[in-house]
């Protein structure tokens, strides 16, 4: 019983941390809120989503931007996308780097797109990391026989 | 004098020349070196002496010694004064050279000066010979010259007498005095010449006395070519004047010149003043702008969470509060809803200053506008009005539009026409116009107007009213005009004798104006009347001023921003219209504006009257299509009546054509108490039902609602509507409503609050939503509300759908506006959230699109958008809701990632209701399903 305590005690501080350093916001308790018995993967499911489109988009940033003439209109809808996916799982690093994205794109600035594609990259890694990081310490706690505690 | 000049120049030669010859210091070194060898020697020799005759001393020897000494000194001495002599000599010999060398030269300068004087002198000579100097005046001015001349010719004369004969004889004698006699004939004669020449000459000078005249005079002629400069001087010598000097300058280049210096210095200044004046102005702009922007977006910001405050007090209005705490949040809401109106104002004003403002092109019904603002006036109208709109027949039944503007430019002068009426009417006349310069001629309904508003009185001042007045005097004001109303109720059934079935033969002089010409273009004038207090002359040049209002007094009294009939003239103007004002005050005003529309023209026939009378059963489209006069009578007023007698309905309208046979008048009397069912017609029903339902909820909810399910079927299909109409929209024949309404009415009264009328005037969707739930008449809570999520963004969509759930509801999603507009097509949904950026089509279009659908009940607008036909599947929908063109208004709720200012403006411009900002949580999804959702 002392390794779920042990557990769920590092869950909480990895959650705890996770909100400190600024990787998710509000939005996130948001989700954690909609889990319940009959939706018990909730937060699993629509991160998992999230990562799959974020994947795409970037994907598709990166063709986009390193087409000889930069179709702006394009890269300004995916980072839209972005944005808008990542602000609604709370992925808050990630969506303030889509806004000064964003602004790159108005300015037509090439550079500066593909400076910001790659700090959004490193972001996304960076939380993608951290979630399924915290994922794994959530399945542990649950398959030591603990419960997730709420924040 | 050259000797003279000689002699002193030897003088000077002497003088200047020995100094440079002879060193300065040669003469004294001479003689120092002279006179200080000798004494030399003759100290050495005596220390010599001295020394030896210390050394020895004897007597003998010494004077031995000195005679030997004097013989050396004697010789020394003969030698010393040979010496002498011989220097002497020298220097004598060296000054007679000196002298002779001096002289040589003062002889060489002397020459060189003869020469020079020589030269000097020729020199003069040649320029003398030269250059005499001569005035200009002796050769330009020959003025004089005819004189002397003259004189010369005169004096020409042999002087020499010739005497041939000789000395002292008598012949002599003889001789010598005929001679002189004939020189002094010759005499006399020169004399008389001369007297003559000199008359003549003073004549002339007479005549000519004055040069300066007759110079004048010829320069004068040239006037128009030169600018002369005349001046003249008299010449004086020894105090006397011996003549003038006058002088002519041609000065038309300088003047010229200058004129044009003063020209271009003019200019300059003008120029500077203007650059100055343009700096000022540039900077003034540049300082309104970015207050404005900072102004709108401090708006904007202020709007979100003040709305939030707003819809929460709202929901808080349903629960369970007593007296005093409704009486707060009543307070509440209505101050609220006076900022978000206030803020919406600078928001659109800017907007428009700012010319972002885009104008929409969509096809609408004028007769439908016109009576959806006059039912949304009347249900949140808590004064004894009446409201009346004529449409007459030349009106086309669809034109094209920003209709969405037109709406806020109608609402917003109806809502300040109610305003500062307090008794009597307000009215909305809407006719085609042939020309916008020649719409002052339509008098026609001027004159109607001006004769209906009996009396009245009420200014007005640009101000979106919210006829919040909730103030008691209002209340007692209410009351205390009862009686007022029975008159004013009568004009409009009196004076609408173009109202009564189809009688063509009406007054309306436009009908034969133009019975629409075939042109695209129509100009429809619309005026909104009313018998309020009137505009004093003096306030007129500012009324439409942004922030003006017609006097402080009136702000007090009054309300409001100031910004409501600026932003009216902005839109009219910025549409191509115009707006104008005719007031009197204390009688009422009429605020006129004419509009430029293009006519749709594939229902522009159904104008024709005869047309319409014929086709007026067929078919409940076409009867709202040509409805031409509606009148909304003052709520309430029935049970307040019903002692009289005097009972009407809530909302009171005519049709003209539907009713065959029957005449208006009778039914829109108030003292027509007996109000058949048979007059409220089927459509009479429909109309008011169908968008009226939101409207006179509010009223109808509070005492008795009829099911809503019931009536959202009449919504729908208006073909079953004789039952429904009669149960809630006549409370008189309705025993149970007519008791709701007066008991209602008899605790207003009672209480003299504001209750039931303000609580919900703008959002009576909602807030009837909101009663009717709170009542114990339990509404539709069975059937689930079906909701719309129009998003692309699967995550956003995912975890919304989690929200809708976990709130339980379940929502249909669709990922574009073309879906959504397809969707909405199918399926009558109670709430849509719609985002803003999509791919395909994205959400503001498809708000329009859906808007201009309940506006004008078919889809065109969506295939003109792009839609293709066969997803719209328009037939289907021709049988469906799509006959009822004015069926309910969706509330649409967009989803906005950016809550910059920009969108969410964007948002309401386009049709929206509200909007909630990404991410969405919980609680905002909440907030708004609660506002917005039936329960």
């Amino acid at each position: 019983m002392d390794g779920v305590v042990q557990l769920q005690k590092q869950l909480v501080d990895y959650t705890a941390s996770l909100f400190h350093e600024g990787f998710l916001d509000e939005q996130f308790n948001q989700l954690q809120q909609l889990q319940d018995e009959s939706n018990p993967d909730f937060v699993v499911e629509v991160v998992s989503l999230f990562f799959e489109d974020s994947e795409r988009l970037l994907n598709e940033l990166g063709k986009t931007l390193e087409q000889k003439t930069v179709d702006f209109k394009k890269v300004d809808a995916h980072v839209h996308q972005l944005k808008g996916s990542s602000s609604s799982i709370g992925a808050q690093r990630v969506q303030k780097l889509c806004i000064a994205f964003r602004n790159c794109c108005e300015e037509l600035n090439t550079e500066g797109c593909l400076k910001c594609l790659q700090q959004v990259k490193h972001e996304y890694s960076l939380v993608k990391n951290k979630l399924e990081t915290l994922f794994k310490l959530e399945q542990q706690t649950i398959a030591a026989g603990g419960s997730i505690p709420t924040l | 004098m050259v000797s003279e000049m000689e002699s002193g120049h030897i003088e000077e030669m002497d003088i200047e020349v020995l100094p440079s010859m002879w060193p300065d210091d040669v003469g004294t070194d001479a003689g120092k070196q002279f006179n200080v060898e000798k004494p030399k020697g003759d100290q050495d020799m005596l220390e010599e002496v001295t020394i030896i005759d210390d050394a020895t001393i004897v007597d003998f020897k010494r004077l031995l010694e000195l005679t030997n000494y004097t013989e050396t000194g004697s010789s020394q001495l003969a030698y010393l004064v040979k010496h002498w002599e011989y220097k002497q000599a020298n220097a004598v010999r060296l000054l007679r050279e000196e002298l002779d060398i001096l002289s040589k030269q003062r002889e060489e300068v002397e020459l060189k000066k003869l020469e020079i004087l020589e030269e000097h002198r020729f020199e003069e000579e040649r320029y003398g010979g030269d250059k005499r100097p001569i005035s200009i005046l002796d050769e330009v001015y020959d003025l004089w010259q005819d004189v002397p001349r003259r004189k010369n010719d005169v004096i020409v004369q042999n002087k020499r007498v010739e005497i041939d004969a000789e000395y002292d004889t008598v012949v002599y004698w003889k001789q010598r005095a005929m001679h002189l006699e004939k020189l002094l004939e010759a005499s006399t004669q020169r004399e008389q010449i001369l007297i003559e020449k000199l008359q003549e000459s003073i004549k002339d000078l007479e005549r000519q006395s004055s040069p300066v005249e007759e110079l004048s005079q010829i320069l004068k002629r040239a006037d128009n070519f030169l600018h002369f400069v005349l001046q003249n001087a008299p010449v004086v010598i020894g105090h006397q004047t011996i003549g003038i000097n006058y002088m002519g300058m041609d000065v038309t280049d300088q003047v010229r010149k200058r004129e044009r210096m003063a020209k271009l210095r003019e200019e300059i200044a003008v120029q500077k003043a203007k650059e100055t004046e343009l700096n000022k102005t540039i900077h003034i702009t540049e300082e309104t702008m970015r207050a404005k922007q900072m102004l709108a977006t401090m708006s904007h910001e202020i709007r979100s969470p003040l709305s939030g405050v707003v819809s929460m007090a709202e929901i808080l209005s349903t629960t369970k509060v007593d007296q005093e705490q409704r009486q707060l949040l009543d307070c509440m809401l209505s101050s609220g809803d006076l900022v978000l109106q206030l803020i919406n104002d600078i928001l659109d004003l800017s907007k428009v200053e700012s010319g972002v403002m885009k104008l929409e092109a969509t096809k609408f019904r004028p007769r439908q506008v016109v009576k959806h603002v006059l039912q949304t006036a009347a249900a949140s109208l808590q004064k004894i009005l009446t409201l009346e709109g004529h449409v007459a027949d030349d009106v086309p039944v669809e034109v094209i539009g920003d209709v969405l503007r037109i709406r806020q430019i109608l609402t917003n002068l109806i809502s300040n026409a109610i305003k500062f009426t307090h008794e009597g009417k307000v009215g909305v006349n809407l006719y085609v116009v042939p020309d916008p310069s020649s719409v002052k001629g339509e008098g026609c309904h001027q004159k109607l107007t001006a004769d209906e508003s009996t009396c009245s009185a009420n200014g007005r001042k640009e101000e979106k009213c919210l006829s919040t007045s909730r103030t008691i005097g209002d209340w007692k004001g209410t009351h205390g005009q009862r009686h007022i109303e029975g008159p004013c109720q009568n004009h409009p059934s009196c004076d609408e004798p173009r109202t009564p079935h189809k009688s063509k033969v009406s007054v309306d002089g436009d009908n034969e104006e133009q019975p629409h010409s075939p042109e695209t273009k129509v100009w429809i004038r619309c005026d909104v009347y009313d018998t309020g207090i009137g505009i004093p002359e003096t306030a007129l040049p500012t009324l439409f001023k942004k922030y003006m209002q017609v006097s402080a007094d009136h702000a007090r009294k009054y309300g409001g921003t100031g910004l409501g009939l600026a932003i009216c003239k902005q839109l009219v103007e910025l549409m191509g219209g115009h707006l104008t004002v005719s007031s009197q005050e204390h009688c009422g005003s009429t605020f006129t504006f004419v509009l430029p529309y293009k006519v749709s023209t594939a229902s522009d026939h159904s104008d024709d009257p005869d047309e319409l009378s014929d086709m007026a059963d067929h078919n409940a489209a076409t009867d709202e299509a040509t409805e031409r006069f509606f009148q909304f009578q003052p709520r309430t007023l029935g049970s307040l009546f019903s002692s009289n007698g005097s009972s009407r309905t809530n909302m009171g309208y005519t049709r003209s054509h539907k009713l065959n046979g029957f005449s208006d008048n009778s039914y829109s009397f108030p003292s027509n108490s007996v109000r058949s069912k048979e007059t409220a017609s089927v459509e009479e029903a429909c109309s008011v039902v169908d968008d009226a339902e939101t409207l006179c909820q509010p009223e109808s909810s509070s005492s008795h609602s009829p099911d809503p399910a019931n009536r959202d079927t009449v919504c729908r299909g208006k073909q079953c509507q004789d039952d429904t109409s009669s149960q809630f929209q006549n409370p008189i024949i309705d025993s149970t409503h007519h008791k709701e309404t007066s008991r209602e009415v008899a605790v207003v009264a009672k209480t003299r609050e504001p209750q039931g009328t303000c609580q919900r005037q703008e959002k009576s969707d909602a807030s009837s939503q909101c009663i009717s739930s709170s009542s114990t008449e339990v509404p539709k809570s069975t059937l689930k509300p079906k909701i719309l999520l129009v998003e692309d963004n699967k995550t956003i969509v995912m975890v919304t759908q989690s929200m809708m759930k976990l709130l339980g509801h379940s929502i249909d999603v669709v990922n574009n506006g073309v879906e959504a507009v397809c969707a909405v097509q199918h399926h009558n949904y109670d709430l849509i959230l719609m985002d803003v950026c999509m791919p395909v089509m994205d959400g503001l279009q498809a708000t329009r699109l859906i808007r201009s659908f309940e506006e004008t009940g078919n889809w065109d607008a969506a295939v003109k958008a792009g839609i293709d036909q066969a997803l719209l599947s328009l037939d289907s929908l021709q049988n469906g809701l799509g006959s009822t063109p004015s069926a309910m208004r969706r509330p649409i709720i967009a989803m906005t990632a950016n809550a910059l200012a920009e969108s969410a403006d964007e948002c309401l411009a386009n049709g929206m209701d509200s909007f909630v900002s990404k991410p969405v949580t919980l609680q905002k999804l909440k907030e708004c399903l609660a506002k917005y959702l039936p329960s």
